[in-house]
């Protein structure tokens, strides 16, 4: 299974970017491989409108399962996410990426 | 003659100034008053008239055409918005995000987004003897102001004569509304309050009337209150104060009861007329 965090940086210390659509970085852990990739989102600072939608898009492109972020996805972008069907968790924003993995396997993070 | 009356800071008086100045031109002449602040018009508060006429006004959004679709992506790699984004299988619009520019509807290789209409919001123009009053509202939902900000500055430029004093109540801020509601005006009238406030967004204001390369000059609501900073800002760059509004219990109890201001308080009528008398000069030298 694949799990989407927004995040400040690329590694399990990292900051978690409480941010949705504006999130400098989307990290995803593949937990059969134990593996990341990431995507640099810092160019999302350059657009006036549409951060959510953009960044929507790209996470579906990353294709996870889960998302773990901060205070959630604003109307736009939860309106693409839900048609993907993937299951977002909310909270983690003042975590690490790790902390925040745990949380959601401990089941202490809030569905959106 | 168009005169748009706007400011950096939201609550300076736009409107105040709006609708005294509109009836105090009213005693000598027709006039136009133009409510653009479409996301809450007020001026309609205190300027009452018959209405004549009611227009729905529309923007174009691009709608997506399944069957026809190739799915090739180019719609969103040319929406500067994200307003269009391809989602595996399908195409959303948001049409909040989106600007009508067509660039989707146009470039799209199969014509699979053709543009359609979208109710947006409602122009409505009165008369009361000298005046003519039109108003645009935004309807509930409606994120962008800038359309309808547009389409009813054609309508005025339709509907009346070029010679016409008119005047514009311009919506707050110094963001896209604003420019939209003042590029095509002659005289930009800043309002402004003797507070670092004030002072801090009629910089922001005066700034972006710069860019625009407007002539403006600047009205300080309230004075009395705060310090001469504003005053000093003026001097030093040259900015033409017109009038200077007295801070007065009284205006915020007329203003209240939506009655206008200078009927009852000279010393306001005053202020006024010497801003009347600039914008005629201004006329008359055009």
């Amino acid at each position: 299974m694949k799990i989407a965090f927004t995040t400040k940086g690329t590694e399990w210390e990292s900051e978690m970017d409480p941010r949705f659509g504006r999130t400098e970085f989307i990290l995803v852990y593949d937990d059969e491989k134990d593996e990341f990739t990431s995507f640099d989102n810092r160019e999302i600072e350059n657009e006036a409108h549409g951060a959510g939608p953009k960044t929507s898009q790209k996470l579906f492109e990353m294709g996870p399962q889960v998302l773990l972020t901060g205070n959630g996805p604003g109307g736009n972008a939860a309106t693409i996410l839900q048609k993907t069907g993937m299951k977002i968790y909310i909270g983690a924003g003042q975590m690490s990426v790790k902390e925040a993995f745990e949380a959601y396997k401990n089941n202490s993070l809030k569905e959106f | 003659m168009k005169i748009a009356i706007a400011s950096g800071k939201g609550g300076t008086g736009k409107t105040t100034l709006s609708t005294n100045l509109t009836a105090l031109f009213a005693e000598t002449e027709t006039v136009v008053l133009t409510d653009l602040d479409v996301e809450e018009p007020n001026s309609g508060l205190f300027i009452k008239g018959e209405l004549v006429k009611e227009e729905i006004k529309y923007k174009m959004i691009p709608e997506w055409k399944e069957d026809t679709c190739t799915l090739c992506g180019e719609c969103q790699k040319v929406c500067n918005f994200h307003a269009v984004i391809q989602l595996g299988p399908q195409i959303l619009v948001f049409p909040e995000l989106c600007h009508s520019c067509y660039a989707c509807s146009e470039l799209c290789p199969t014509s699979s987004l053709p543009m359609i209409t979208q109710r947006m919001g409602l122009l409505k123009q009165f008369e009361n003897k000298n005046i003519s009053f039109i108003e645009s509202r935004l309807d509930i939902g409606q994120e962008q102001a800038v359309p309808l900000i547009a389409q009813t500055n054609e309508y005025v430029d339709k509907a009346f004569n070029k010679n016409t004093v008119k005047i514009f109540d311009a919506p707050p801020g110094t963001s896209c509304p604003v420019i939209e509601a003042t590029k095509d005006v002659d005289f930009v009238i800043l309002v402004t309050e003797p507070t670092p406030f004030g002072l801090h967004d009629l910089k922001l204001a005066v700034e972006t009337m710069k860019e625009l390369q407007k002539d403006f000059g600047v009205v300080i609501n309230r004075y009395g209150v705060g310090n001469d900073d504003v005053l000093d800002y003026c001097e030093e760059d040259n900015i033409p104060i017109l009038a200077k509004i007295p801070n007065s219990r009284k205006v915020a109890e007329l203003y209240s009861k939506g009655e206008l201001v200078y009927t009852e308080l000279p010393e306001v009528k005053k202020e006024l007329q010497n801003v009347k008398n600039y914008i005629i000069n201004l006329k008359n030298n055009n």
